[in-house]
């Protein structure tokens, strides 16, 4: 027979090993999927304001399970105290297991203290979708926005999280931002460290 | 060519590949494929599903067929994975109109060289 090799068994399922597991995912599922998730909710909501906050919440639930996943998995359960760590951690890791590559770039805001901003020229999510005109300035990154919102407030940084699109010079698509404000106490605790 | 001239003629053709598929002598058919007149030929493609893609263009343009495929394969992607998009209505994703330009431009140059 093909594939007879002893496997361990283990008395409690707890003992188990968590494994990697499979790293990809059909983008096409993915993308199905995502437009359920889209369609659904539009049922449900009246306006498109509660469209994007039930899509950030969807994201939210995402974002604390992939924090303690990562944390365990790749940092040895070690978690992250400072301002620059997280955000690092959120751009690179967190990006990388989640869509396969690092956010674009990472940028501090000019006007305001509390402001940092993630950029990448096309979301995953966003990859198959056309915003209607009349849609206006709704943004299905609001998931991602969430996602992130769940992996910092988890980890101790309360934020408010939000996606934009940011027009750019020759290119017909814009890029899209997530805008993350930080709240005053991570702001003084920051201070305070240092 | 604006919205309700291209909703007639799809509805035209709609109902005249259907006829073609019980008028014909042989068993098996599944509609037309090429419609060949003076000013024009109009390629047509059907999918598993019976949606049919078809693109009307000066006669006898070569590779019509790869050009339908390929549009099929855009359809499935910016349109059916959009979740604003409602099916049987016109289509209206800006993805897909620039992408369906694209392929267009990029099979013209490669047909005609310039």
């Amino acid at each position: 027979m093909i594939g007879t090799g002893k496997i361990k068994q283990y008395a409690n399922v707890l003992d188990k090993p968590l494994g990697k597991g499979k790293q990809e995912v059909s983008l096409s599922a993915f993308a199905f999927l995502f437009s359920e998730l889209v369609q659904y909710n539009q049922t449900q909501v009246d306006n498109i304001s509660e469209l994007e906050t039930r899509l950030e919440d969807a994201g939210y639930a995402v974002g604390a399970r992939v924090l303690e996943l990562l944390c365990q998995r790749d940092k040895g359960n070690r978690r992250e105290t400072r301002l620059l760590g997280i955000l690092s951690f959120v751009h690179s890791t967190v990006w990388k297991v989640l869509f396969g590559k690092v956010a674009d770039s990472l940028e501090k805001g000019t006007e305001h203290e509390d402001e940092y901003m993630i950029s990448e020229k096309e979301l995953l999510v966003n990859r198959f979708i056309s915003i209607p005109k009349d849609m206006g300035t709704f943004h299905c990154g609001a998931f991602v926005a969430g996602i992130v919102k769940g992996v910092l407030e988890n980890a101790g940084f309360p934020a408010v999280v939000t996606a934009h699109f940011v027009p750019v010079q020759g290119q017909q698509r814009p890029r899209t931002t997530i805008l993350i404000k930080f709240a005053e106490e991570v702001l003084r605790r920051e201070a305070r460290l240092g | 060519m604006d919205t309700n001239d291209s909703l007639r003629v799809a509805s035209l053709w709609h109902s005249m590949h259907a006829i073609s598929q019980q008028l014909s002598p042989t068993t098996g058919c599944s509609g037309i494929e090429l419609l060949e007149a003076d000013t024009f030929d109009l390629h047509c493609f059907q999918s598993l599903t019976g949606t049919k893609f078809f693109v009307v263009c000066e006669p006898g343009t070569q590779h019509m067929e790869a050009l339908l495929k390929v549009v099929y394969e855009l359809y499935t992607d910016y349109v059916l994975k959009n979740p604003f998009y409602e099916m049987e209505m016109p289509i209206r994703c800006e993805l897909f109109d620039i992408n369906l330009t694209q392929a267009v431009q990029k099979d013209r140059v490669a047909l005609l060289g310039r």
